[in-house]
């Protein structure tokens, strides 16, 4: 346990050291209104996070997270605006798409990563086919809740820890996601315990997609319209947050927490850029140098750990 | 299971590369049948895509074969990154060819360097290493390119969109460096160490093979791969641009998996990387000869790139 809380530590402070810094370039983002700003598409990123979590759990790489997001706003913002019923059961069929990806990717022995490449190009076929040009509509409910006014602490802040405790729930302290966690340990043993992996890993995938229609949603919730292209990048913000967030590619380890402050740092890191009044161009340099920055920082840490 | 005479049609059958050619020859005769524009021209375009394909592909498949985990996601930025600053450098002077290719190979050995670095000292997972890198070289190419499309050299351009005797130039590259690779991997001492630490880490550094040094230069090599790819797409295309690279991300990956090399590294297939090259070109072309929409277009490679995976999956999975 106490390992644990030390692999938290690490991204905790980041992110606090990050938000320092924000607030010494800039002291009015220290605001309900900067905050939301700051945080603004923390929601979205948190929940695609979550989502390429569930897969690391399981010892796999989802590639295809950033077009399935895509997918999911473009169904969004046309068809759940629409005519409802037709969306959410297509919203529904994707998530049991991605249950079944997970069994065939057991049963057949198949590798994750190419599996999920070969599928973003079909969720992103699929998204330029709903969607040829940026357009469509927020459903009603949608728009007010991500545009709802919380007291004191803005929904972009408040939302992505309600999600963190709720999939921490589910992950850490509820018997499925123990077991779960046991495929990405040892799926063998599992196996000889009885229990069969394919379902194990349909339904790792399968809350993959459910994460994954949540971040679609929220994003055209907070966008207000979508386009095929919308989410690209969030397939490897999803990772890098995971990682951030004190995951491991193997073995089951894995920190809801963590991985929605990795989230956060890793959106939080683009605004900072633009405090310290650099150049647009180096944002997504920027990122990648906090990752490193982060994972050095960690190798210290791991080190403390094992002569400890 | 008791013939033990060696039987040379069953040997060629179970050629893993074999697939890959077969299913390009399929696609090939069915593009050609629809498009009716000359099976040559066809032929020509294939082979010209392909080889950008396979010279990254090359890269990535010995990458791959140093074992699960090893995989080179900073292709397509490092492939942006040599060819702008190569273009940049070069200033369309013919004069400047040479060092040109220099810089865009020297900028190939900086990254590869980089990222195998990040992996030995902060001992990250190469996938993150290479993608973090990634963003780095993706933020030096925005802030060198500025926009801008420098043309290349006349003569250059010249060279990558030409060939003699109904063989593209680029291609005479790709299937050189084809054979090179499959000399290194069959024939030289190095070869039997990549396979060997892609089999098993351990007993590889037991049994005295220089794992640091082999997995430094595979990791070099295939961030040179992609810089000359870089270099030769943007001579190709008439200049550098930012996304040039995007798509050679997936590519790399595809043509390994679906030339034969395994996923699970220890075991690589260059003849197979040139068939699953033509191949995922000659189904975009043949798709795209059948008048589908973008859209379609891209469910299809996709489902296509799963379907193989499937079906080429069971031997490995079962050895």
């Amino acid at each position: 346990m106490t390992s644990d809380r030390l692999r938290l530590l690490l991204p905790v402070l980041s992110l606090a050291v990050l938000l320092g810094a924000v607030f010494y370039l800039q002291p009015r983002a220290m605001s309900y209104f900067g905050l939301n700003l700051l945080f603004n598409l923390a929601i979205p990123v948190a929940l695609a996070t979550i989502a390429q979590m569930m897969i690391i759990m399981v010892n796999d790489i989802d590639l295809s997270v950033g077009t399935f997001v895509s997918f999911c706003a473009c169904v969004t913002a046309t068809f759940v605006h629409d005519t409802p019923l037709l969306g959410y059961a297509i919203l529904a069929g994707a998530i049991l798409a991605y249950a079944a990806l997970g069994a065939l990717i057991q049963l057949r022995g198949l590798p994750a990563i190419v599996v999920t490449l070969g599928m973003s190009f079909v969720w992103g076929g699929l998204a330029v086919l709903i969607l040829p040009s940026p357009g469509g509509a927020s459903p009603e409910w949608l728009r007010t809740l991500m545009t709802l006014k919380t007291p004191l602490v803005p929904i972009a802040v408040i939302a992505p820890l309600v999600i963190a405790f709720a999939v921490h729930l589910l992950i850490r302290r509820s018997w499925i996601g123990v077991i779960l966690q046991g495929v990405g340990g040892n799926e063998r043993a599992m196996e000889r315990a009885g229990w069969s992996v394919v379902r194990l890993r349909a339904t790792s995938y399968g809350l993959a997609g459910l994460f994954g229609v949540l971040a679609g949603m929220c994003l055209v919730g907070l966008t207000t319209a979508a386009d095929a292209n919308i989410a690209l990048r969030y397939t490897l913000l999803s990772i890098a947050g995971v990682i951030l967030g004190g995951g491991e590619f193997v073995g089951g380890r894995i920190s809801p927490f963590g991985a929605v402050i990795g989230a956060l740092t890793l959106t939080l890191a683009a605004s900072f850029l633009s405090f310290l009044r650099l150049s647009p161009d180096w944002q997504i340099g920027a990122q990648g140098a906090i990752l490193i920055l982060v994972l050095a920082v960690r190798l210290l840490f791991v080190r403390k750990e094992a002569t400890a | 299971m008791n013939d033990t005479r060696p039987n040379p049609i069953r040997a060629v059958l179970q050629k893993p590369w074999l697939w890959a050619y077969l299913a390009a020859g399929l696609t090939f005769a069915a593009t050609s049948l629809i498009a009716g524009s000359g099976a040559g021209s066809l032929f020509y375009a294939a082979l010209t895509f392909a080889s950008f394909s396979a010279i990254v592909g090359i890269g990535q498949m010995l990458v791959i074969t140093l074992g699960p985990g090893n995989i080179d996601l900073s292709i397509p930025a490092t492939m942006t990154l040599a060819a702008t600053l190569a273009l940049k450098f070069m200033d369309t002077q013919t004069a400047l060819i040479l060092p040109g290719l220099l810089v865009a190979i020297g900028v190939g050995i900086g990254c590869g360097v980089v990222n195998f670095l990040l992996i030995l000292l902060l001992r990250i997972p190469p996938i993150i290493a290479t993608l973090s890198a990634s963003f780095l070289y993706q933020s030096l190419a925005i802030w060198s390119n500025r926009g801008l499309r420098i043309k290349p050299p006349e003569p250059l351009a010249d060279f990558a969109t030409g060939g003699a005797l109904g063989i593209p130039n680029v291609a005479v590259v790709g299937i050189a460096l084809a054979i090179c690779a499959w000399l290194l991997l069959e024939r030289a001492i190095a070869g039997r160490w990549i396979s060997a630490i892609g089999q098993n880490l351990r007993a590889a550094r037991l049994s005295g093979v220089p794992v640091n040094a082999v997995r430094f230069g595979i990791y070099v090599n295939s961030a040179i791969c992609a810089a000359l790819t870089g270099f030769l797409l943007a001579s190709f295309s008439g200049g550098a641009n930012l996304n040039m690279g995007t798509e050679y991300m997936l590519m790399s990956i595809a043509v390994v998996v679906i030339g034969g090399s395994s996923i699970g590294g220890g075991n690589s297939n260059v003849p197979g990387i040139w068939g699953a090259a033509l191949f995922m070109f000659l189904i975009v072309s043949m798709l795209n000869s059948y008048g589908l929409g973008a859209g379609i277009r891209l469910i299809l490679t996709g489902l296509v790139i799963v379907g193989v995976v499937t079906l080429a999956s069971r031997k490995g999975y079962d050895a």
